[in-house]
């Protein structure tokens, strides 16, 4: 390997794994602290870019395929919707997470945070993991 | 002076925001056009987010021993505007390059010029 | 900023201030789409200064990284020298520029002052948003509580814009025949 490339791979192998940690706890610690699913959403894709100008957009797309980052930007609205759904077969209106738990309404409210967050952070995420991939695959022939 | 004391943070702001109308409107290259509209979502944004601000007041995350919070509306109603930025900004980005294919050209005038020849 | 105290934020407006002059006289594009990303970091440590740390590192992690790849992707497939100087009379987007600037002027003369916690927005809703979460929700992040769940509606809203400008994205740039990916950051080293 040329020398001007190990170290953008060295800092790579010692930065990626803790971007995509910190999206992680971004996205669960959201309701603790500054955080949530945008933001996650938004950092997980900085990881993955960061992986794919460093080791090639080949191999990001053999670690992330396109066909798994299509279906989980479909997968993140649809567990929005499902949520919300799931209150009103609970018997509350549509997003009333009170109806979640119908004994204890807090925690109702904490596990529909809980997941309409993890639906968000998945769209935007993949969403733009999937602009990147189709922008950086159109080159000339 | 009081006046220009309270107010001259939302007078930076709305300079800003001219900064990027002028970028669309006179310059040709589409890309530039592109970042003048991404520095005139910024100030906006920067505008909103001002007005939420309380003298003495810390971030909108409860915790023992502060009293005074700045006000979190405008922080949700930004947060997502952000996101729907980039999103919208990444659909012109697509945009110029289908029209880089299609005319060859990214200039305004010559885009314009080809288009009243085929007329 | 320690040493500002108070007035720290006038070191970064006018830092903002420079840069997007910087940006309007730059001729050549790629410097351009670096500066707009200094731009967008300045911007995330004003909103961090105003008490808002949600939207300043969801602003710095977007305008300081995603938007800034792509522009730069963008302008590789499209092409980012010397931009000629535009052909109409810059006098007249001038003077456009400055009546809007001053018509937008004149209505902040009525905003309440900066920081001032008199100001309507902070008297309504009545019970605030900071009562009324320890309540309801129980959650300490009060912004994750609003946008989640008293404004959920509107983020339900917003995930699907952001699904259909990637469905957009995607319609318009991907390539219908399974042939050979050919990447725009190519690296030599990196081809298998």
């Amino acid at each position: 390997m040329k020398q001007h490339t190990i170290l953008r791979v060295a800092a790579g192998k010692l930065l990626i794994p803790y971007i995509l940690l910190f999206a992680f706890y971004v996205q669960f610690h959201g309701d603790f602290g500054p955080g949530g699913g945008f933001q996650a959403g938004v950092i997980y894709a900085s990881g993955i870019v960061l992986y794919a100008l460093i080791f090639g957009l080949k191999n990001a797309m053999r670690v992330v395929p396109p066909i798994f980052v299509e279906t989980m930007i479909a997968l993140g609205v649809l567990v929005y919707a499902g949520v919300g759904v799931a209150c009103m077969l609970f018997g509350g209106n549509f997003l009333a997470y009170n109806a979640l738990s119908p004994a204890h309404p807090i925690h109702g409210q904490h596990l529909g945070l809980l997941l309409i967050e993890l639906g968000v952070g998945i769209t935007v995420s993949h969403a733009m993991i999937a602009i990147f991939y189709a922008l950086a695959s159109r080159g000339r022939r | 002076m009081d006046t220009f004391f309270g107010l001259f943070n939302y007078w930076i702001v709305i300079f800003l925001m001219m900064t990027g109308f002028y970028i669309v409107i006179a310059r040709g290259h589409l890309v530039k056009k592109v970042i003048g509209l991404n520095i005139f979502q910024a100030s906006v944004i920067l505008l909103y987010v001002s007005m939420g601000k309380v003298d003495g007041g810390t971030a909108p995350v409860l915790k023992e021993g502060f009293d005074i919070y700045s006000n979190p509306l405008p922080s949700v109603l930004m947060l997502t505007a952000i996101v729907v930025g980039v999103a919208t900004t990444s659909v012109a980005l697509a945009l110029i390059v289908r029209i880089k294919e299609a005319y060859g050209t990214v200039e305004e005038d010559e885009i314009l010029a080809l288009d009243a020849e085929d007329a | 900023m320690l040493f500002l105290g108070e007035h720290a934020h006038v070191l970064i407006l006018a830092l903002l201030v420079a840069t997007a002059v910087l940006i309007v006289r730059m001729r050549s594009l790629w410097p351009a789409v670096m500066l707009t990303g200094i731009f967008s970091l300045l911007g995330a440590t004003w909103m961090l200064w105003l008490d808002a740390p949600d939207v300043a590192f969801t602003e710095a992690a977007v305008g300081a990284g995603l938007s800034t790849v792509l522009m730069l992707g963008t302008l590789a497939l499209v092409g980012g020298e010397s931009v000629q100087p535009s052909r109409k009379r810059p006098i007249t987007a001038l003077v456009v520029v400055t009546l809007t600037g001053m018509v937008l002027v004149y209505g902040t003369l009525d905003m309440p002052h900066y920081g001032d916690p008199g100001a309507p927005i902070h008297v309504h809703p009545d019970p605030s948003y900071l009562e009324t979460t320890p309540k309801e929700i129980d959650v300490p992040n009060i912004v994750t509580g609003v946008l989640g769940s008293y404004r959920g509606y509107d983020t339900f809203g917003e995930t699907v814009v952001v699904f259909t400008a990637a469905v957009t994205v995607l319609m318009l740039l991907r390539r219908r025949e399974d042939d050979e990916v050919v990447e725009v950051f190519d690296d030599e080293e990196n081809e298998a």
